[in-house]
């Protein structure tokens, strides 16, 4: 039993089901991210926790107690949405008193806690404007003072940054975090973009066609992800996957390629797990990411396990602090991530080393990962 | 050489302007004609009228026929001026448009943020009432009357333009609410307001504009209506449109047009202040729900 218990939850819109037995268990103090491309079903699922729209299968409890049909004023949530949803009638003191004003709090009471709210998010200067008088951040701010003033069991969040720009992104970003640091609430949090689900998130739930792909901490996201979908959709540049031939070699496997010429390039592996072996013969999606494919100086000294090679440059991308290098492996573009002061040019052989221990494999027909 | 075709094109630009201006001026003093004559006609003596030049100014300035038509003329066979008549119109329409315009509100709120299996088709069915002829509901809208025992009274036809005005005034306020963010609502409801407090303290402030359109509108057609009027109020309890149409047909011998044309701008009067008023307002209204937001 966690704080938040999603149980089989399962919605349809009429004959359409657009959400599919989804199991998720939060633990008090956690700070989840439901990540997915469009349409895959995230607010969907975060309004019905919320209570904005009804479960029609399943359960969801919070602290074991059912919600299923339990009024959105009454479950202890608060949320932040996409647009902020600030009355545009009311000053910022009047949208955050609101929700208070409702739950017949009186006003000694209210006036204490919206200034300890806008102490907090440094909006006092803010109190009697209007929401149409606000930059975007600051909107923001407001939006989060409202429901900060709840004491929420848990904290719902839609995409709160999507409409702001990509410094103050980062910002409000940073600022999130902290206050999931001080706060210590559990969050629900909504996004499309990757990298906010990893910098925020204590643990990710990556989600596609109304199926939770994967659930795990960020690490367990990024290094071993569940099947194909969650390896490309996480990660900027997204994972290398090649198709590669699985053979016997005298010391385990070795994965058989070709290089940017088309001649045969073969990588060992170490250890193989047993499920990886009844690959032998076998194709296979070998999945690298950039970082994990580097040049020959920049490979992470403590891997146990590199393999290089070398192979022909087709394209150069400074980006400052790296640069990314794209070479043709197996037929496909491979990016490999190199240091910024690497001697690279396109057209010329350089010599790549592969951190294999950061190597991992899919099965080419289920797109589930190999263990 | 290009200079030289820039500036001719200019001129003829201007002068291409000057003309559509004098035509916009005379179309404009065409439709205010009538306006003028039926002013300057109401404030001179009967005699300058028939004695021709229904278009000078009057040479002898009076305000008799107004007074006499406010409080002295003959309406049927009542001495009464149109003045009765004009409250009879205000009680009927104040509270037909106050009624119709919260009601339409309200519609406007469920259909588009409440939303029901079979909401569409009920709007659909509401709209019939902006298309439906009024000749047709005549007889059965009696019947009903007859039935409810307000035939003739007041209330009856303030019933009757309820009916027919929640059509329109639906029809204002959904495509208004359609377009209001339902996250908005979606906060509230977290918030902790219920469905009217959502609507009161939400919605409503925010709907000025569209407000205005459907008081404006629903004033002008409940005001000049005459057809429900003559067909369901009786004698004394017509309404100003009817009382001007009895003003005009019961001259006996001499007919008096200073005291006409007073007594029409009397009737016109408050639909003309309702748009000097809040006109410009109208005109934002409607383009506010016109334009995606
Ligand atoms: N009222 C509705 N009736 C029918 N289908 C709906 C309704 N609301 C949402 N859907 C469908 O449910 C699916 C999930 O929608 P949802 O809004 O949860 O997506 P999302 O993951 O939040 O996407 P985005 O990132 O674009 O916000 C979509 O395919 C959508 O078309
Ligand atoms: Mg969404």
């Amino acid at each position: 039993m966690g704080f938040l218990d999603i149980d089989n939850a399962t919605k349809s819109y009429g004959a359409v089901e657009v959400l599919h037995k989804v199991d998720i268990s939060v633990e008090e103090g956690e700070f989840l991210v439901l990540v997915g491309p469009s349409g895959c079903g995230k607010s969907t699922l975060l309004n019905m926790i919320a209570g904005l729209e009804e479960i029609t299968s399943g359960e969801i409890r919070i602290k074991d107690q059912v919600m299923n049909g339990v009024h959105p004023s009454k479950r202890n949530i608060a949320m932040v949405f996409q647009s902020y949803a600030l009355y545009p009638n009311m000053t910022v003191r009047g949208n955050i008193s609101f929700g208070m004003e409702m739950h017949g709090i009186p006003k000694a009471e209210r006036d204490r806690k919206i200034g300890e709210v806008a102490e907090l998010l440094q909006i006092i200067p803010l109190l009697d404007r209007k929401p149409g008088q606000l930059s975007g951040g600051q909107r923001q701010r407001v939006a989060m003072g409202r429901a900060l003033t709840r004491d929420p069991d848990v904290f719902l969040f839609d995409e709160p940054l999507s409409n702001l720009d990509a410094k103050l992104r980062v910002d409000m970003r940073t600022e999130i975090k902290k206050l999931h640091q001080n706060l210590g609430t559990t969050i629900v949090y909504v996004t499309h973009e990757q990298i906010e689900a990893m910098t925020l998130s204590t643990r990710i739930a990556v989600m596609n066609g109304g199926y939770v792909q994967q659930l795990g901490t960020p690490k367990d996201i990024y290094d071993t992800p569940a099947n194909l979908f969650v390896a490309t959709f996480m990660g900027s540049p997204s994972m290398n996957l090649l198709e590669v031939e699985i053979e016997t070699a005298e010391t385990g496997l070795r994965v058989s390629t070709t290089n940017a010429q088309g001649a045969p390039l073969h990588l060992t592996l170490d250890n193989p797990s047993d499920a990886l072996r009844q690959f032998a013969g076998r194709k296979a999606v070998l999945g690298l990411r950039p970082e994990a494919l580097t040049d020959a100086e920049g490979v992470d000294q403590r891997s146990v396990h590199i393999e290089r090679f070398e192979n022909t440059v087709s394209v150069v991308e400074p980006a400052g602090s790296d640069t990314f290098v794209t070479t043709v492996l197996g037929g496909k573009d491979c990016i490999a991530r190199m240091r910024s002061d690497t001697p690279v040019s396109a057209g010329a052989p350089v010599t790549f080393a592969a951190n294999m221990e950061k190597v991992v494999f899919f099965d080419p027909v289920s797109e589930a990962r190999i263990p | 050489m290009s200079v030289a075709s820039q500036d001719s094109g200019m001129r003829q630009g201007r002068v291409a302007r000057v003309f559509i201006y004098l035509v916009l001026l005379l179309f404009g003093l065409f439709y205010l004609l009538p306006l003028y004559v039926m002013g300057v006609n109401s404030f001179k003596p009967l005699s300058e009228i028939t004695g021709g030049g229904m278009m000078a100014l009057p040479e002898v300035w009076t305000v008799e026929p107004w007074l006499k038509a406010w409080s002295t003329a003959q309406i049927g066979v009542e001495p009464t001026g149109l003045r009765p008549y004009f409250w009879n119109s205000i009680s009927m329409v104040v509270p037909a448009v106050a009624i119709s315009t919260v009601l339409g509100a309200l519609n406007g709120y469920v259909l588009t943020k409440w939303r029901f299996r079979g909401d569409t088709i009920l709007f659909g069915l509401m709209l019939f009432a902006c298309f439906i002829p009024f000749q047709i509901v005549l007889i059965p809208m009696a019947a009903v009357l007859g039935t409810l025992g307000l035939a003739g009274t007041t209330a009856g036809l303030v019933l009757v333009h309820l009916v027919y005005g929640i059509g329109f005034s639906t029809l204002y306020f959904r495509n208004y609410y359609a377009v209001f963010p339902t996250e908005l609502v979606r906060a509230a409801q977290i918030d902790g307001a219920g469905f009217f407090r959502i609507f009161w303290r939400i919605l409503l402030p925010s709907s000025g504009p569209i407000s205005v359109v459907c008081i404006i509108w629903q004033f002008t057609n409940i005001w000049n209506d005459f057809l429900f009027g003559a067909s369901f109020a009786s004698g004394g309890g017509a309404p100003m449109t009817v009382a001007l149409n009895n003003l005009v047909q019961s001259s006996t011998g001499v007919k008096e047009y200073n005291v006409h044309f007073a007594g029409a701008i009397l009737a016109a009067l408050p639909t003309l202040l309702v748009y000097i008023v809040a006109g410009r307002y109208f005109v934002r209204g409607l383009m506010a729900g016109s334009v995606k937001g």
